[in-house]
């Protein structure tokens, strides 16, 4: 099959460095405003209270969050509002090291799956986990799967109505 | 099975390379001019074009397909898109093959094509924005992540290790060192080198992922009586399947893809294929991270969910072994240009089971091969059988 591979051209960084290439170069800049609608709207309205809220299908029965005005799976209007927990369980997680532009972080991030108490079994939103440590081997100490967690809030006054009106997640009774 | 029998013809594709000289239409041309050249059919015999390729954002171009269309033969041709993240590449095989099987053309040439370099100063820009812009995006999420979160998931509820999961990086680049095209191919590579390199977001190490890549590959799909007279080995295609889980995707049991169960049900009831594991000669699952190997073999039935490593550990899945589990040197290996990578799976296939494969070749012709991929938000399966 050697025969049907063509010989491309593979360039090496110093062909950039050195401009033995021509090239354009320029930003494209979006700007985007992003309406929360029906489901997130009040999610974030309730967030900003410092609570957090499911749906409800009474079909499959499932507390779903995040909230939707529908059922996936039903494939009907969702039924009701349903407070739950600001407590949870890590169902996953992982200590990132690195930015989105693999740039090395000061401090590695912990984002992970968190399971809502009052929601039903596997619901989870993604957060990120707080208050466990500096460095992968500390981390990878003091959290694992099943984890039980709460949620550390802004103060009220700070709240926008946002995902990150809860700052993080961090072990219960740390 | 459904419709018309059609049958892969012909196959070929561009080196793997980080950075291309050659823009997205010219990597298209290369990989269409070798399809065509490979089967001696000329553009005027195709009837219709099927193009795949991953976000414009990596390219920075809209309407991809259209800008891509000059150099994929697509110049006056009934052309469609396909797209579904990373399981493109198969997809647009399957999109080839309902082109022809339903009786509307005889002929369709499919070319997957991806210029990931463009993207400045790194192609996951181009990833961050899968995410929620409400409840996630907020949160500065990166693509690592959510393989990191499933990686996990996996490794703990079935008790595997990292050396379990590395073994697969190393099966891969070590296969890819005999493959033409490959990008990291490493005969050399050790379970300690992946085991030593540096963690991007824990479980996930640089050498459980792989590379980003420029490339393209291209396949000639042609109807039953059409198939025959072009070559005296077509390479049917025997079974397909497809399916989509919930976008809620922190809702899902992240340790098991059973959207790929799904779509493997499908392409084995098609296919008539009863017991996978002693049906498929080879297969060709999706490996842009090694655990996701694993992963996919466990949700296409070729292996018992959590035991997929020891098919691995025990040699079953070396290119000799009773099972070869990705003989081409996969995207670990041979690199991943996002839609092109699961087109490349496909072509291997096309050349294993015509015993052309060369230093790859599986021995004991096989008969019979699988590939799959898989992509969006961690939640498609794109599955298609393949047989002489």
């Amino acid at each position: 099959m050697e025969r049907w591979v063509y010989p491309t051209t593979g360039l090496k960084q110093e062909d950039l460095e050195e401009a033995r290439v021509c090239m354009t170069r320029a930003p494209l800049r979006g700007e985007y405003a992003w309406d929360a609608g029906v489901a997130v709207g009040r999610f974030l309205a309730e967030l900003k209270a410092g609570r957090l809220v499911g749906r409800r299908c009474r079909v499959c029965r499932r507390v779903m969050v995040p909230p939707r005005m529908f059922c996936e799976q039903c494939f009907r209007p969702t039924d009701e509002w349903v407070p739950l927990q600001d407590t949870g369980t890590v169902l996953t997680f992982s200590v990132c090291t690195v930015a989105w532009d693999m740039r090395r972080l000061e401090v590695p991030e912990v984002p992970a799956v968190i399971a809502i108490d009052g929601a039903s079994p596997g619901m989870g939103i993604l957060h990120k986990l707080g208050e466990v440590g500096r460095t992968v081997d500390e981390i990878l100490d003091r959290v694992h799967i099943g984890l039980r967690v709460q949620a550390v809030w802004k103060p009220p006054r700070r709240r926008e109505g946002a995902i990150t009106d809860i700052l993080y997640f961090r072990p219960v009774g740390a | 099975m459904a419709g018309r029998r059609v049958a892969i013809v012909g196959a070929g594709m561009t080196k793997f390379v980080r950075r291309a000289l050659e823009t997205g239409p010219e990597l298209a041309w290369e990989a269409a001019s070798k399809a065509l050249e490979s089967c001696e059919m000329t553009l005027d015999q195709v009837d219709a074009v099927v193009l795949g390729s991953a976000p414009d954002a990596f390219d920075g171009v809209h309407m991809k397909v259209e800008y891509l269309s000059p150099g994929a033969g697509a110049w006056g041709k009934p052309t469609i898109r396909g797209y579904v993240g990373g399981g493109t590449g198969v997809f647009a095989a399957i999109q080839g093959w309902y082109h022809i099987a339903s009786g509307m053309f005889d002929t369709a040439l499919v070319v997957c094509e991806e210029k990931m370099s463009s993207c400045h100063p790194h192609p996951q820009a181009a990833f961050n924005y899968i995410f929620d812009h409400t409840t996630e995006r907020p949160l500065g999420p990166n693509l690592l992540w959510i393989f990191a979160l499933e990686m996990n998931a996996y490794m703990t509820k079935y008790g595997l290790t990292k050396r379990d999961i590395a073994l697969v990086a190393v099966k891969n680049k070590r296969n890819a060192a005999a493959h033409p095209a490959a990008q990291l191919g490493d005969p050399n590579i050790t379970v300690e080198d992946v085991l030593n390199s540096e963690v991007l977001a824990w479980p996930v190490q640089r050498l459980d992922v792989s590379p980003v890549t420029d490339g393209a590959v291209a396949v000639v799909m042609a109807a039953d009586h059409v198939a025959r007279r072009v070559t005296n080995r077509p390479v049917w295609v025997e079974g397909v399947g497809w399916s989509l889980d919930t976008q809620y995707w922190t809702n899902r049991d992240l340790s098991y893809p059973t959207y790929v169960e799904e779509a493997a049900r499908k392409a084995y009831a098609m296919a008539g294929i009863r017991e996978p594991r002693k049906e498929i000669h080879i297969v060709e699952p999706y490996d842009p991270f090694d655990y996701k190997e694993l992963h996919h073999l466990e949700g296409l039935l070729l292996a018992d969910r959590g035991k997929a490593a020891e098919l691995v550990a025990l040699g079953i899945a070396n290119r000799d072994g009773a099972m070869p589990v990705t003989p081409s040197g996969g995207l670990l290996g041979v690199g991943n240009p996002i839609a092109a990578a699961g087109l490349m799976k496909v072509a291997e296939l096309f050349w294993q089971l015509r015993g052309e494969a060369g230093p790859r070749q599986v021995p004991g012709q096989p008969k019979r091969g699988l590939a799959q991929a898989w992509g969006d938000l961690m939640q498609v399966g794109t599955v298609i059988i393949l047989g002489i």
